[in-house]
């Protein structure tokens, strides 16, 4: 069995390069195709009707007159007579037609008899309001130590109320398939994170063996937690290509549903109360917070609350999950951690402020109750040494004379990692041609450049003589993406299938080199007996030695045996840095430091796209993100992308990474950057924003409005 | 909010006023209207922020060079020619189709990409007469006569125009959904800035989204693009 370590840092010839994205220049020429752009023969259009109510019984819904519209191939029902619809935008009722524009307009003949029900609840930020209408279930009181005798002791306790909305997920590639199925086999042309379990996914819904549907997705325009499940529409469409002869139907949901129903993430409202010593440490955390994912409620757990700093001695924590009539949340990027450390890091920074404490200082005096303190310790310093803290920090509201004010702030994070069970395939063929094959997936991550890296490391050639097979689940089976776990586990897999089939082919060569198959390496186009060149042979004439059979080898990353390639477990920090305008309430990001934890780093061009676009979707929660309901009709008012508002190009100041590239980093393995740089940023900038103007804004996004009102509540 | 589609007149969509034309003919004081004087962003924020980020012209709906067309057009479908990439293509379709789904879902020119659909996020951007437009907003009907470009048209076979090596280059995209889009509203910027400054970047490209959070690489690309058309 070879050695399956990765080569000493200073020996990759192409790991660690900052290698373009390999499908860069097809994404920007526009040949990429993607679901939304998949045309098959005699496609058909699919179109959904959704419930414009938050609570209704469906009584009866008729679909003759949409059966007779023009064009119109195929009606299916989804929410039937008694369906009791629990969210404004379920689905109930799709149609296949010709063209898109037939779909609709059968849909708008569709007719459905509700019976409104009442009771319906959206908003959650009224506690009393969510538990008087009896939707509030509390997840019980979780205390460690003694935190009323430290309330009773401390020489300073801060309090705070904070509050973070539901975000969208808001993917510009909206949900949906193409999708082809004869009531034998499914043809399924996704958009989604996971190939090989959104299959067994449409499987088990259509009741037909998961070896029947065949699932392909070149690219995939954006998930970030919410493109797993088939979800009802993939089995509605279905259904539609069944009743229309095993046609293929297009269905894609629109903006407004899109946003609707297709992905969020839960609120996060809290009350805060700190103890602490007169040099800064903390004695006692006490936190009241609630939210709400949906019908479901919205769990919150317990061990996550203080954020980071969970050895505080003293502890109480209530959540209480609120039950809303609004489309259900899904996981997303870092499921609860940016919240959560919003909570956490503002908490700390109003009680530092009521001290009139320096809140680095702060931080570095708590870090002790941290998992590892001296990771946070280097990070914090290094953030600071970034934004110039020594220099650019002020005590809080004392921004300078003018309008203008300029503030810091501090968030942090903490992350997991690992890898996915994944398996690959390698095949090297008589001609030299390489093949990796994995049913894994590209988000824009830029996983299939890292397989490719990886692949051409091992072989010793280059990423332009491998082809890399991923996005589709006949490949050898490969984990979905989430928790930043895709990157632990096709590099682990795809490190030891390539070196697998090299042993192969190093025992064919062996022979003609003189020497012992395990005494041989593949370098620079090359096999050749270890460290001698002279003794040597060229990729492709070793290949030739096959004759005509080609080598297969597999590799397996198993996730409960790493075997050292992969690791878990990173921390980061993020400075924010801003101006707000306090006669217009408009807050400027100015800059921001990102620092992140890594481990090995395959690409670091791409590794920092991840921290940068990252943090700018954390510069959009802090600052315009938020879903809008309305108590009355109980829906979604800005479904759109007008006024569901997403930060553009200007609208983020200058970001700069540091990623600590290093030996003792290295040696920990492949850790995934997908998820924890979002944690840290909202945190980092709802800080900043309070030290410039000296009074917390407490609700995010802080909109110009809110921070006026901040501003207002400061001067009363 | 009203749609345009198929009703023609003046509409208000989400406060704005716009143009929607069935007949081209009716409606030439469209040149006259304001065309590219606010932006998507500098709109919401009203109070300024990001004050001035001025993108792709929006709903775009000048008619001068198109054909003479019957009173009223619809609602069945009509004959269309369109100019795309230099190419000639004749087709019938209802007027209310939009540009954007006529060259998706007719011609399959997948490119430019459907997101918002409402004139908004600029990932369906394609030159008119060499001007960045939301294809979305646009009749395919009223882009007769005009020459229409795509991202497809932007590139000769295998070999990337500037934009797109740059944006290959700085890593400019991530999922890569809204990438062609920007990249053709980047091209229409620099036809108009050849020589921009960072500041001009920022403000001159307010009229694309990206959710990846792409902005740092795109920025860099306009530049570098800007050095290589030179």
């Amino acid at each position: 069995m070879p050695e399956y370590k990765w080569p000493a840092m200073n020996a990759r010839r192409v790991m660690g390069q900052p290698l373009d994205r390999v499908d860069g220049p097809d994404k920007a020429s526009g040949r990429a195709k993607f679901s939304t752009d998949i045309k098959r023969p005699n496609m058909l259009y699919g179109a959904l009707l959704t419930c414009p109510h938050p609570l209704a019984r469906v009584r009866s819904v008729d679909v003759h007159e949409a059966e007779k519209m023009p064009g119109v191939r195929a009606v299916d029902v989804i929410s039937g007579p008694g369906t009791e619809i629990q969210w404004a935008g379920t689905e109930v009722a799709a149609v296949a037609a010709d063209t898109y524009q037939q779909a609709l307009d059968a849909v708008r003949r569709i007719k459905v008899d509700y019976e409104i029900l009442p009771g319906h609840l959206v908003n959650e930020a009224d506690l009393g309001k969510a538990q008087a209408a009896n939707r509030a279930k509390p997840a019980g009181e979780v205390v460690s130590g003694d935190p009323d005798t430290a309330f009773k002791e401390a020489d300073v306790v801060s309090e705070g109320e904070y509050g973070i909305p539901v975000l969208a997920h808001c993917c510009l590639e909206p949900h949906g398939q193409v999708i082809a199925w004869d009531g034998n086999q499914a043809e399924f042309f996704a958009t989604t994170q996971a190939v090989v379990a959104i299959g067994n996914d449409l499987a088990k819904g259509l009741e037909i063996p998961a070896d029947r549907v065949h699932v392909r997705q070149d690219h995939m325009g954006g998930g970030f937690g919410s493109k797993f499940q088939a979800e009802r529409w993939g089995l509605a469409a279905a259904r539609l290509s069944r009743a229309a002869g095993g046609r293929p139907v297009k269905l894609h949901l629109d903006r407004r549903t899109e946003l609707e129903i297709a992905g969020n993430r839960p609120s996060f409202f809290g009350k805060i109360r700190l103890a602490a010593k007169k040099d800064g440490t903390i004695t006692a955390w006490e936190s009241t917070t609630w939210g709400t994912g949906g019908i479901g409620g919205g769990g919150l757990s317990a061990a996550l609350v203080p954020y980071v700093f969970t050895k505080i001695p003293n502890k109480r924590v209530n959540h209480t999950a609120i039950s809303t009539n609004c489309g259900g949340a899904r996981a997303w990027r870092a499921p609860n951690h940016p919240q959560v450390s919003f909570l956490t890091c503002a908490a700390m920074e109003d009680l530092a402020a009521k001290m009139k404490m320096d809140p680095l200082e702060l931080f570095l005096k708590n870090v002790q109750f941290t998992a590892r303190p001296e990771v946070y310790a280097a990070q914090l310093k290094k953030a600071a040494e970034m934004v110039n803290w020594s220099k650019n920090w002020h005590p809080r509201g004392e921004g300078g004379k003018g309008p203008v004010k300029r503030g810091l702030g501090i968030g942090i994070a903490t992350w997991g990692g690992l890898g996915h069970n994944s398996q690959c395939r390698t095949t090297i063929h008589p001609d030299g041609r390489v093949e990796v094959e994995l049913a894994s997936q590209d988000l824009g991550t830029g996983t299939r450049t890292v397989i490719h890296q990886v692949a051409a490391e091992s072989l010793g050639l280059r990423v332009s003589d491998i082809t890399v097979k991923i996005g589709d689940n006949r490949y050898p089976v490969s984990g979905s993406s989430g928790g930043s776990t895709t990157v632990g586990g096709v590099s682990a897999s795809t490190r030891k299938s390539t070196l697998n089939a090299l042993e192969k082919l190093f025992e064919i060569v062996a022979p003609a080199l003189g020497a012992p198959a395990n005494q041989l390496e593949a370098v620079d186009g090359r096999i050749q007996v270890k460290g001698n060149p002279a003794k040597s042979i060229a990729w492709r004439d070793a290949c030739k030695k096959m004759g005509v059979s080609p080598i297969s080898a597999m590799g397996e990353n198993d996730q409960r045996n790493p075997m050292g390639l992969i690791d878990q477990g990173v921390g980061g920090v993020q400075i924010a840095d801003v101006s707000v305008d306090t006669e217009t309430g408009i807050v400027k990001i100015n800059k921001i430091a990102v620092v992140q934890d890594c481990g090995l780093i395959i690409n670091p061009k791409t590794a920092e796209s991840q921290c940068l676009g990252a943090t700018i979707m954390s510069i959009c929660g802090a600052l315009y993100e938020e879903r809008i309901m309305d108590d009355q009709t109980g829906r979604f008012l800005n479904a759109d992308m007008e006024f569901y508002k997403l930060a553009g190009i200007k609208d983020i100041g200058e970001i700069e990474v540091h990623l600590d590239i290093a030996p003792h980093h290295d040696g920990r393995g492949v850790i995934g950057l997908g998820e924890p740089p979002v944690v840290p940023g909202i945190a980092a900038i709802s800080n900043a924003v309070a030290n410039a103007i000296g009074v917390r804004v407490p609700r995010l996004p802080m909109t110009p409005d809110r921070v006026l009102a901040a501003l207002e509540r400061r001067k009363a | 909010m009203r749609e345009c589609h198929g009703i023609p007149g003046e509409f208000t969509l989400e406060g704005r006023k716009g143009w929607c034309l069935v007949s081209s003919e009716k409606h030439t004081d469209v040149q006259k209207r304001p065309q590219a004087g606010f932006s998507r962003r500098g709109f919401i924020r009203g109070v300024g922020l990001g004050g001035g980020a001025v993108g792709a012209t929006i709903f775009q709906s000048t008619a001068e060079a198109a054909p003479p067309a019957p009173a009223a057009l619809g609602p069945g479908e009509v004959a269309i020619t369109l100019s795309i990439n230099g190419k000639e293509h004749k087709l019938n379709v209802e007027p209310r189709l939009t540009l954007l789904d006529a060259l998706r879902e007719r011609l399959n020119y997948t490119g430019a990409k459907k997101v918002c659909d409402r004139g908004t996020c600029g990932a369906c951007t394609v030159l008119l007469d060499g001007k960045a437009v939301y294809a979305c907003s646009i009749l395919a009907i009223d882009a007769q006569g005009r020459n229409i470009q795509t991202v497809e048209g932007l590139s000769q076979g295998s070999e990337l125009h500037p934009v797109m090596r740059a944006f290959v280059n700085n890593d400019a995209q991530q999922c890569g959904y809204c990438t062609p889009g920007f990249v053709v509203a980047v091209k229409a910027f620099l036809d108009e800035n050849p020589k921009p400054t960072y500041e001009q970047v920022k403000d001159g490209l307010g009229g694309n989204l990206c959710r990846c959070g792409t902005y740092v690489g795109i920025r860099k690309a306009v530049l570098e693009a800007a050095q290589a058309r030179r």
